[in-house]
């Protein structure tokens, strides 16, 4: 689903002067995205729903003070990021270790504990549709802003620019955190793969 | 031996090869970095795997659905935004 996003600055205008009809189109665009968001960033769908609603109370009250410097659907994601994020508790991320995925390369740089093979077995639609449904629930376990960037990058889909100013990281910085993100959820994947031998 | 020599040194190992692969699967490797990788990778079976895992891996992101919106779930919304006005 594509939005076109200069359609909301006539929707937040009207929202600003309390129109109801206006309050429901937003919803209708873009609450399918943020729950998607919501529920991958705290990995539980009732905990999502409740993030949602409470970002839809934030637009509401916000919306007057809303400049439309950064566009509608930065915002909304923006309040829904943090939201989530507070939202997620501490203790359910225990236990997560929260370094790096170092691959393991020798002292010249080369593989000393290869990649197992397993990318040609996902064109068994089988396997494909293992991952798809196991990538919801291995989101959540990345750290805070290495699980943003994959999200907006690889989920959403929305250009580096976008995701800098939302995140308020730079370029560099954001290639780091999606290559770590990435990194991180291929091993995971790979770990489920092997339970499915 | 110097053209011997700047050979040597453009070669990539598997580290710096695995450290570009983001940027070259988003198309935003400078295209003299890309020859560089797409030579490791024509003699490395390790990171040409690596790198179809990390082309799967962001593929299966891209492949997450969105799910419908009911009726229901607009309506709750719209009601919480009355309660909000009222109150």
């Amino acid at each position: 689903m594509s939005i076109d996003v200069d359609d909301d600055a006539p929707l937040v205008e009207r929202l600003r002067a309390g129109d109801e009809a206006a309050f429901g189109e937003l919803v209708r665009r873009y609450q399918p995205r943020l729950l998607r968001l919501a529920e991958m960033t705290v990995g539980s769908r009732a905990v999502a729903e409740e993030v949602c609603q409470d970002t839809w109370l934030a637009v509401m009250r916000g919306v007057e003070r809303f400049e439309s410097r950064s566009s509608f659907k930065t915002w909304l994601f923006r309040i829904l990021l943090n939201r989530a994020r507070t939202s997620f508790s501490r203790e359910q991320r225990a236990g997560q270790p929260d370094e790096d995925v170092v691959e393991r390369f020798d002292a010249n740089g080369a593989w000393a504990e290869p990649p197992v093979p397993w990318a040609d077995r996902v064109d068994d639609r089988v396997v494909a549709e293992i991952l798809a449904r196991r990538v919801r629930d291995l989101l959540p376990t990345l750290p805070d802003q290495q699980r943003q960037v994959v999200l907006l990058h690889d989920v959403e889909g929305l250009e580096p620019a976008e995701i800098a100013a939302l995140l308020g990281i730079s370029d560099g910085n954001q290639r780091v955190l999606l290559h770590r993100g990435r990194a991180r959820l291929r091993s995971l994947l790979a770990a489920e793969l092997d339970g499915e031998r | 031996m110097i053209r011997w020599w700047r050979r040597r040194r453009r070669a990539l190992v598997c580290r710096d090869a695995v450290a570009l692969m983001t940027a070259y699967l988003d198309g935003a490797l400078p295209a003299r970095d890309r020859a560089r990788l797409e030579a490791h990778l024509a003699g490395c079976p390790h990171c040409t795997e690596y790198l179809a895992q990390l082309r799967v891996t962001v593929a299966t992101l891209g492949s997450v659905e969105l799910d419908d919106l009911s009726d229901d779930a607009v309506d709750d919304l719209i009601e919480l935004y009355r309660r909000w006005r009222q109150g």
